[in-house]
């Protein structure tokens, strides 16, 4: 089967998927309204209202302590999160394949070494290194998204080593390295490609990872404040103090979206996995042609249809 | 036994480098950015020092006019005789005293979630790979995903204007009520528990789904293996099964992650710590954020990054009683 027919059928799998197509329709709409909704809402930094005042008709989510209007907010601080998020997932995917394909293309000294690096700052805590990096640099997106990678290349680099040491081996690459290859374009002409599902996976999981850390930084005051971001929309929360006061709409709003685009990215990387995994695609198979509960476990079913 | 030994030898310099590199990316961040380092943190101090402190200080520091490796060598040196320098925001408290306060509660607090979390995490893992497709299975792993989606401090701001300020079942901050004394005593270590359930139990929330999901996909292929098959011939009971033969098994990689969760856990703690008031090490990260008091910061980041050190060195010493093969 060519690379193509195989793009096409993950392609078809993914829209298929419940849980993935789930996921894209989310995460779609999210990005629709993170790019469009700042149009059609009212000005997220305009003082429009009592602080403080609850949801009602005119502010649908209520208004937050500057007398901000809560849901243009929201919308609003959506646009530079995402694109932070989205930024560090496409970096940090970037620097794992060089790195962690480096490693295990090569593997001996290189290897040696780059591992070093790579397990130095897995098991380096994150948060109090992402302080203090982002505490002496200017605070704005572009500082966020260089911590965030700084801090998060390493579990990619990993993965993407220990896949690149599994693939080394097999016969498509002894072919290309006998016909006089360079090491560069095996790696990334005639490897990465079939890696393609777990970076795609990987960008997924990087991006969730950077729109939790970002939020973190951003709450403990270590993003540009006076910009509209959903960690500084939460920042303002707790400084105008909407625990002690009540005003739950301060808070719930953005923690529910960062929740959801956080869930839907998870969802479409489990529909992947099931799409792109050989063991999850045959078992999905024999699942179908026998009845619930004959199947236990350590049984191998030979029931197989042809895909 | 010399193997093990051995083995033990090689992770200790693995962290031994890894703590080096700490040390040096202390030195270096401040002095690679933007500005003169000396006259940020000098210009916090000012009218608070007499000149013979300052220069003390910026000995500490290694912050002196000297070629840049002798600074290191002198900040090097004033680190391993535990001096973190002076804070700025509880001036003139030395950071070692005051992050040495806050250190107990911390470690109270993110390890008995942890352990908590890991064990209920684990076992579930076990339970619902078993009944593997059941009810329990897919209900559990999407809702916990679902729950691990939110940021560890907003679904503890969530739980404690709900049970905190709404149904007021729980304190609203701090670690222990103020009428009772500090000490070995019944009335202490209550209200301690008492102010730790609602943080506690956020934080085992949020990180059972990992815990148990990578105990669910290792099951999945032991429960696979010619042994299980065996034991099951036997007519072994199948919790005896599933835990003697299946789980004690599986549970390896689950133990080498808890060494690489600690310093993801202990993130969201010092998060969760903020929410909670709780006096622990985010507390303290929080107030050196607010007052840019970049030796406290800097302070904790030495101390949190040695702690994870000692402990991943200590899951090694675990994982050496556990698994025979490391032991070869």
């Amino acid at each position: 089967m060519n690379k193509n027919s195989i793009l096409k059928r993950w392609g078809r799998g993914i829209i298929k998927n419940k849980k993935a197509s789930f996921g894209l329709y989310f995460v779609s709409s999210l990005i629709g309204l993170s790019i469009f909704g700042p149009l059609f809402t009212l000005d997220p930094t305009a003082f429009l209202g009592a602080p403080l005042s609850p949801p009602s008709l005119e502010h649908f989510f209520g208004t937050n302590g500057q007398g901000q209007d809560v849901l243009s907010q929201t919308i609003a601080g959506a646009r530079q999160t995402l694109l932070v998020a989205f930024t560090t997932g496409f970096f940090v995917v970037i620097i794992g394949a060089f790195i962690g394909g480096a490693a295990g293309y090569y593997g001996g000294k290189v290897d040696d070494f780059l591992s070093l690096i790579i397990n130095v700052f897995l098991v380096m805590p994150g948060l109090p290194l992402m302080v203090i990096l982002a505490s002496w640099l200017p605070p704005g997106p572009l500082t966020l998204a260089g911590v965030l990678i700084l801090t998060g290349w390493a579990w990619n680099a990993r993965v993407i080593r220990s896949q690149m040491m599994s693939l080394k081996g097999r016969d498509f690459v002894l072919a290309a390295i006998i016909s006089g290859e360079s090491n560069s374009r095996i790696i990334f002409v005639e490897i990465m490609p079939r890696m393609l599902s777990l970076l795609a996976s990987s960008f997924i999981g990087a991006s969730v990872y950077a729109i939790g850390a970002q939020v973190g930084l951003e709450f403990l005051g270590l993003g540009d404040v006076s910009t509209v971001s959903w960690g500084t929309n939460l920042y303002w929360a707790s400084n105008d103090l909407a625990l002690l006061t009540g005003s739950w709409w301060t808070f719930v709003p953005t923690g529910l979206s960062i929740a959801l685009i956080s869930f839907s990215l998870t969802l479409i990387n489990f529909g992947i996995d099931e799409v792109t995994n050989p063991r999850l695609i045959s078992e999905k198979n024999w699942k179908k042609e026998l009845p619930d509960n004959t199947l236990n476990n350590g049984v191998t079913p030979v029931v197989r249809k042809n895909v | 036994m010399s193997n093990s030994l051995q083995y033990l030898i090689r992770r200790l310099g693995f962290y031994s480098i890894a703590a080096w590199a700490a040390l040096t990316l202390n030195f270096f961040i401040p002095r690679l950015m933007p500005g003169d380092p000396a006259a940020i943190i000098f210009a916090r101090f000012r009218g608070k020092l007499t000149p013979e402190a300052m220069i003390a200080l910026r000995e500490t520091f290694g912050l002196t006019d000297g070629p840049l490796l002798l600074q290191y060598f002198s900040y090097i040196k004033s680190m391993f005789k535990g001096d973190l320098g002076v804070s700025i925001a509880y001036f003139p408290e030395p950071v070692a005293n005051i992050i040495s306060t806050g250190l107990l509660w911390t470690i109270f607090l993110a390890g008995t979630s942890l352990v908590i979390s890991f064990i209920i995490g684990t076992l579930l893992g076990a339970i619902i790979s078993w009944k593997r497709g059941g009810r329990l299975d897919s209900f559990l792993p999407p809702s916990l995903a679902f729950i691990g989606a939110f940021p560890y401090f907003w679904l503890a701001m969530l739980s404690l204007y709900i049970f905190g300020f709404k149904l007021e079942w729980f304190p609203l901050r701090h670690a222990y009520s103020d009428d009772v004394t500090v000490g070995l005593n019944i009335p202490f270590i209550f209200s301690s528990i008492y102010h730790a359930i609602l943080p506690a139990t956020t934080m085992i929330l949020v990180s059972l789904g990992g815990w148990m999901l990578s105990m669910r996909n290792t099951m999945l292929t032991t429960l696979g293996s010619d042994y299980i098959t065996l034991a099951r011939a036997k007519g072994l009971s199948s919790w005896v099964v599933m835990l003697k033969y299946a789980a004690r098994n599986a549970i390896l990689p689950n133990f080498t992650g808890f060494g690489m969760a600690l310093g993801f856990v202990l993130s969201g703690a010092l998060l969760t710590e903020i929410i909670f008031s709780y006096p622990g090490q985010g507390y303290l990260l929080l107030q050196a954020v607010r007052s840019q008091d970049f030796p406290l910061m800097q302070g904790l980041f030495m101390t949190i990054t040695l702690a994870v050190l000692a402990a991943n060195w200590f899951v090694d010493i675990a994982i050496l009683f556990l698994d025979p093969r490391t032991r070869k």
